[in-house]
């Protein structure tokens, strides 16, 4: 099913010059190493089309369940030169958090992501 | 004897954060530190330039009024503050903490000053003797920045406010210390720690960095849970509990508002991180992947197992220097149309610009309330009741700039109708500082301490 990740995660943003740093936090350990496998840097540029116009690095804290990601270039020249309102990317935490992903329907039920109604309705139909 | 716990509070995450938070640190509970950061990179150039029109300037003023309310608390119970305040001007501003007191009556007061990392003055004898301060990421050269600086200050670590207060130093006022470092520094005072005892300082090195942003820790920008956040109007400032073999507990005053969990840990572990293997200080190179934690009570987080090592040779500096101007203006357009309206009219600027000739190099439009935050990630929003439209311009000629704020109010008059908005005036143009950071040996570096008494 597809799923927003912001069901999965909570995040953080914070800037360093011109880039930008995510912190993608999984909620429940079996979160991690699906979101390890998933969110990969091309993904990550990709989302981030039209805002990060450099390259993506990704880091690993599996202490934190957690990912913490660069965005390079992606501040308009970063925090005192910058014309976006958003100079700091304070806000890039969930713009990240809308990403859509597709979770295969095992891990799905068993992470109870299906709602309980339409759940009840597969096991009818499997009836 | 050495002390089995010492209690570490946070009293200010930047300069402008809530004044209350430090007299509540004192007053609310107990705790034997307050430390204040009060430096952003942005704030070291505006001390300059403040320093520049008078002698006595240079430093975060509002550490006066703070000190006047809370110096007969710290005293009395014996706390002492460790802050950045001393920004461009430590000596400035222990004098006037030291007038203040005498105002008061307060006897006996040392207060000891950290300096030595303001390196403006130094600048030609050291690329004259060829210490380059080359840009540490691009490589480049600094010879075409190097007659627009403003300032230059290295970060230097923990071991000078040691120093200070191992000489008895109250109050101790720093100038480009790191935020961290003024955490750890009271550890290595109370527990004795080595210069080797690498996984004891980067402990004490992210502890610094969960409370170095204040109330950020403790329920602040809390993405995962802010609508739980007990009382965010009277939210606790953070504080650590630190223990002589490296653990650490991140805590706050009982009756505060906000909360402290595993959750709100992490997210400020993550802020503002590079590569979580190699959190580099002047102290000790630190392992966020070490970093394990549990709530061990409500409100109270435990932080234990993390490694570190040997720092580098190296100081960062932080030089800023003027790189042209900008200015920004907004309108606000209602209901119908209004984001044709605010389209049109940023369409109408643009041509304006085009006409005038202005010779900028950047003009950037954004519309507040449809997609300044996610830019092309915003979902779409059909017939919005306003609109905000925001312009901003850069460039290097400033009566250009300046020309450019001219244009947007008379499109109150002359461009589409129902807008608002423009109560404030015209945008001013704002000089753009920029920051050019760069790595210089630690042996041309020579922290001073100075410890004074009244």
């Amino acid at each position: 099913m597809k799923v927003k990740l912001l069901k999965l995660a909570h995040a953080r943003s914070g800037d360093k010059g011109d880039t930008a740093n995510v912190g993608i936090i999984a909620y429940k350990p079996e979160y991690y190493p699906f979101l390890k496998e998933i969110l990969t840097p091309e993904r990550v540029k990709k989302h981030f089309k039209g805002i990060c116009r450099g390259k993506v690095e990704r880091f690993e804290l599996p202490n934190l369940w957690a990912l913490n990601f660069l965005l390079h270039e992606s501040l308009g020249g970063g925090g005192t030169e910058t014309l976006r309102h958003d100079a700091q990317g304070k806000t890039l935490s969930t713009a990240f958090l809308r990403m859509e992903v597709d979770v295969p329907d095992n891990y799905a039920r068993e992470w109870k992501l299906i709602p309980e109604s339409s759940a009840e309705r597969e096991i009818h139909s499997s009836d | 004897m050495k002390k089995q716990s010492v209690r570490i509070a946070s009293g200010q995450g930047f300069w402008g954060d809530r004044a209350d938070a430090p007299i509540d640190q004192v007053r609310k509970g107990p705790v034997d530190y307050l430390v204040m950061d009060y430096l952003a990179e942005v704030t070291m150039s505006i001390m300059q330039k403040q320093k520049m029109r008078d002698s006595r300037q240079g430093y975060a003023l509002d550490i006066i009024p703070l000190m006047k309310e809370i110096i007969l608390d710290i005293i009395e119970k014996n706390i002492r503050v460790i802050t950045n305040a001393g920004g461009v001007n430590p000596m400035a501003c222990r004098n006037a903490i030291f007038e203040i007191a005498r105002k008061m009556g307060v006897k006996g007061l040392r207060i000891g000053i950290v300096y030595g990392d303001d390196i403006m003055s130094r600048i030609d004898e050291f690329l004259a003797a060829g210490v380059l301060l080359n840009h540490m990421e691009t490589g480049e050269s600094i010879e075409p920045v190097r007659h627009s600086l403003y300032s230059a200050n290295v970060y230097l670590g923990s071991r000078p406010v040691v120093e200070a207060l191992s000489q008895d130093a109250q109050i101790i006022i720093t100038g480009r210390v790191t935020d961290t470092g003024l955490t750890l520094a009271p550890m290595i005072h109370e527990f004795g720690w080595q210069e080797t005892d690498y996984n004891k300082l980067a402990a004490g090195i992210i502890a610094g960095h969960i409370i170095e942003c204040g109330a950020q820790v403790t329920g602040g920008n809390f993405q995962a849970g802010w609508k739980e956040v007990p009382d965010m109007a009277h939210i606790g400032f953070p504080i650590i509990e630190a223990f002589p073999d490296g653990e650490f507990v991140v805590t706050k005053h009982e009756n505060t508002g906000g909360l402290v969990d595993v959750r709100t840990v992490k997210e400020q572990l993550v802020y503002e991180l590079g590569n979580p293997r190699e959190y580099i200080t002047p102290d000790v190179v630190a392992d966020f992947t070490t970093i394990s934690l549990s709530q061990e009570d409500k409100n109270r987080v435990r932080v234990h197992g993390v490694r570190g090592r040997e720092p580098t040779e190296f100081y960062k500096v932080s030089v800023s220097y003027s790189d042209g101007w900008l200015s920004i203006g907004k309108l606000t357009y209602a209901w119908p149309d209004a984001l044709q309206k605010a389209e049109k009219a940023g369409e109408i600027i643009r041509q304006r610009i085009k006409d005038l000739q202005l010779d900028l190099e950047e003009v950037h439009t954004e519309f507040l309330g449809l997609n300044a935050c996610h830019g092309p990630l915003a979902h779409p929003i059909e017939d919005p009741n306003e609109v905000i439209l925001q312009i901003g311009v850069r460039g290097y000629n400033q009566a250009h700039v300046e020309r450019f704020s001219r244009e947007m109010i008379p499109l109150v008059l002359g461009g589409p109708p129902t807008v608002t908005g423009f109560g404030s005036g015209r945008s001013r143009p704002k000089e753009v500082v920029a920051f050019w950071p760069a790595l210089i040996s630690r042996e041309l570096v020579q922290p001073v301490v100075d410890v004074e008494s009244i």
